[in-house]
């Protein structure tokens, strides 16, 4: 075992903190976070000056027009760019850690060099069209139904959850092509553009007030063929291939960014004399241990990576034990401020949107179930055996 | 940076596994259970061949010269494997004499140092590392790590009495009690230590004795050695809690897939198989806790040895005390019977546990790091 990193490693880290010393001067106001043009300008802007500067996409393959670097160096990439406040991902999530690496594994030669570009350069913004009202844990329930009609598929049906709908270009996008029972035997994958006719968007209100997600009616949407990545009626397990990346090193961002808050609640409370309370410290220092413990876990998890290339089971035990932190976290934050809280901003905004943590991206009860049977080797529930037939 | 296990040191987990298979499976450590001398001289020194007692000893002074991390990965499986006996102290006796500052991990090493303790004093080197003397601990008042800790307004405390009245486990195996104050290391002859056995221990794996009042020993260390001592100590004990948690874990598991009702495995229960989800995380979290906390005392600058160490040891003591009940759980009524060896990871979690500071000072040691 051996944390400390290497000449070549710490190099780019060099190179790196030089650059953003330079480029964050001249970055413009961040925009107010229900103005949804203005993000995607900003969060596109800044994804264009990581691609001109080469670190586009840090983690995608050469001949993806990525960086091919390692799953180290990419973790050395995310912790610099936390470290200088860096803008994040944005709007770019779903293109940069979804649909591109999907495309990337499964994709044709002639889709790759249509769609992976525009996402490193920061041109085209995804959005995710998964989950439906009545396929929510229960993914491979979805109904949105898909009817081949010449070189097209004619899609109708709903989803809800899709994050940033409202400045998306493009959507993946899973549809149900086999019979009505088939469940994951008869799911497709198809690319649909956000402005084909018969696509509404309706925004989601969340108990934060904030709009992020949304819902998508599709009417007849006519999405040609060959837009489909993958074979027909073999969407599933396309979709699942990046799953797993998803859960990779999604969270560093903001695990390096709770152990800063950490620090700054610490420094507060002593110059608010808050300090004195031992429970309070107890709390603090608990949940820094855990956040400690969460980061070994990560070096951990990208180190496995790094030698098989691919993620291990680390990346679920992370979001489960991560979602939780992140409540009792901002509940920390909460009882610190008392009842300054009560007025709208941080950490009344954290810890509202706390909630959903353990919800989005998998439950915390879904991700128990992949660990305790893809990990531990327990076998499946009797009921959902029988569903799955 | 490569967190995984080195090639040496996944080979050095195998052998300890095996050998802890070979000389200390369940059925013939439970054949000595509630006695007196609960680990014979033969094991022990088959664990000294193994290295148990040298991984830290410099190779000057006859010992592997390898550093915290060796020792976490060998300590994780003497945990999982139950092996009783005074191991954390031995190890501690032969490496804190044989320390000559030559390994990586003891010369560069951000805690205490402690320079070299005199060769042939009453704690003979060479039969520590063979494993011909077994040594044990009584900790006496308290020990402070470092100022930081102090201002945090907690130490990291032994057991917070004095001389008199203090529980010493194993003496009876014991060639030599070392006395760890936080003025000095003392060795004591355990032979003249006025004691009473425990009528019965709360692990039937490790003997108790009462001692009414510990003589004065024999000097062998100063306050450094004494705050290198506890530290070690606590490292070592986080890495003997991770091995606890992780045996529950597969036996809860292996219970879990065996046992049926409703004519099919418990563990196809959502309710059950979250149980052992929750003793996964604890495991995980625990272990990775408990490499970084090695690592950053072999490797300087990769961590704060002292907050890394103090986290490590409470998610460890956390996940050996929550997984050693979850296991019970698991078991239903069976893991209420003394015949399902559940009761004995419950039974030394709480040992391990009592030689650690307690959760809240371990917290108040993160906190005053941030």
């Amino acid at each position: 075992m051996d944390l400390r990193y290497s000449a070549e490693e710490e190099e780019l880290r060099r190179s790196l903190r030089a650059w953003l010393a330079g480029v964050l001067r001249g970055l413009p106001q961040k925009p107010r976070p229900d103005d949804w043009d203005a993000r995607r300008r900003y969060d596109m802007g800044w994804q264009r000056l990581l691609y001109e500067a080469g670190y586009g996409g840090v983690d995608w393959p050469k001949d993806a027009g990525g960086r091919g670097s390692s799953p180290v160096e990419q973790l050395v990439f995310l912790e610099e760019l936390q470290r200088a406040r860096a803008p994040g991902v944005g709007v770019g999530f779903v293109g940069l850690l979804h649909a591109g690496p999907t495309i990337i594994a499964e994709g044709s030669a002639a889709q790759r060099a249509r769609y992976l570009q525009p996402i490193l350069a920061g041109e085209e913004v995804w959005c995710q069209g998964f989950s439906e009202p009545d396929a929510g844990s229960d993914l491979a329930a979805l109904k949105t139904r898909a009817v081949r009609d010449g070189d097209d598929y004619v899609v109708s049906g709903q989803k809800i959850w899709t994050s940033h709908a409202q400045v998306a270009d493009l959507c993946e996008l899973l549809v149900r092509t086999g019979t009505e029972g088939s469940r994951h035997r008869g799911i497709t994958w198809l690319v649909m553009p956000m402005d084909a006719p018969g696509v509404e968007v309706r925004p989601l209100r969340t108990i934060a007030g904030s709009s992020e997600f949304s819902e998508l009616f599709l009417d007849e949407v006519r999405i040609p063929v060959a837009n489909r990545v993958g074979a027909e009626n073999d969407g599933w397990r396309v979709a699942m291939v990046t799953f797993a990346f998803e859960r990779g090193t999604a969270f560093v961002a903001e695990l390096l960014e709770s152990m800063e808050l950490m620090r700054l609640l610490a420094a507060s409370a002593k110059e608010s004399g808050i300090w004195d309370d031992p429970c309070l410290r107890q709390r603090l220092g608990s949940l820094a241990a855990e956040l400690d413990a969460l980061w070994a876990l990560t070096r951990r998890n990208v180190s496995e990576a790094s030698r098989s290339g691919v993620p291990g089971i680390g990346g679920s035990v992370f979001k489960l034990a991560f979602s939780e932190l992140r409540q009792s976290m901002a509940d920390l934050w909460m009882d610190i401020e008392g009842r300054s809280a009560l007025v709208w901003g941080e950490p009344a905004d954290m810890w509202v949107n706390s909630l959903s943590r353990t919800i989005a991206a998998g439950t915390s009860q879904v991700q128990r179930n992949i660990l305790a049977e893809r990990v531990l080797g327990l076998p499946k529930e009797p009921s959902t055996r029988t569903l799955e037939g | 940076m490569d967190f995984e296990l080195s090639e040496d040191e996944g080979a050095l987990a195998r052998a300890l596994r095996s050998i802890c298979a070979n000389r200390f499976p369940l059925e013939s450590l439970r054949s000595r259970e509630l006695q007196p001398d609960t680990v014979d001289r033969e094991s022990w020194r088959e664990l000294a061949e193994a290295g148990v007692f040298s991984l830290r000893t410099s190779e000057d002074g006859g010992g592997l010269g390898l550093g915290a991390a060796a020792v976490s990965v060998v300590f994780e499986e003497l945990g999982r494997a139950l092996v009783p006996g005074p191991l954390v102290a031995s190890e501690l006796a032969a490496s804190i004499i044989g320390m000559t500052g030559g390994t990586e991990g003891n010369a560069g090493s951000p805690l205490p140092a402690g320079g070299p303790l005199p060769a042939g004093g009453p704690l003979p080197a060479g039969g520590l590392l063979a494993g011909q003397v077994r040594a044990g601990v009584a900790l006496v008042g308290q020990i402070h790590l470092g100022d930081s800790w102090e201002r945090a307004g907690g130490s990291f405390p032994g057991s917070g009495r004095g001389r008199d009245g203090i529980l010493v486990e194993h003496l009876a195996s014991l060639d030599a009690l070392v006395v760890v104050s936080e003025r000095c290391l003392q060795v004591v002859d355990p032979r003249v230590v006025d004691a009473e056995p425990v009528d019965r221990s709360l692990d039937p794996l490790t003997p108790l004795w009462r001692v009414a009042r510990l003589p004065e020993g024999e000097e062998v260390g100063g306050p450094e050695h004494s705050r290198r001592w506890r530290s070690e100590e606590v490292l070592l004990g986080a890495a003997l809690c991770v091995g606890v948690a992780a045996a529950t874990l597969d036996m809860a598991v292996a219970y879990a897939m065996q046992r049926r009702q409703f004519g099919r495995p418990v563990g196809s229960f959502q309710a059950v198989k979250h149980i052992c989800a929750d003793m996964l995380v604890r495991v995980e979290e625990s272990r990775c806790a408990l490499h970084a906390a090695a690592l950053a005392i072999d490797q300087p600058g990769v961590g704060d040895p002292v907050r890394s160490v103090a986290g490590a040891a409470l998610l460890a003591t956390r996940a050996a005390l929550a997984c050693s009940k979850a296991c019970i759980q698991v078991h239903g009524g069976m893991g209420f019977t003394w015949e399902i060896p559940a009761h004995l990871y419950l039974a030394r979690s709480r040992v391990l546990a009592s030689a650690m500071p307690g959760a809240g000072e371990l917290e108040e040691v993160v906190a005053s790091r941030l």
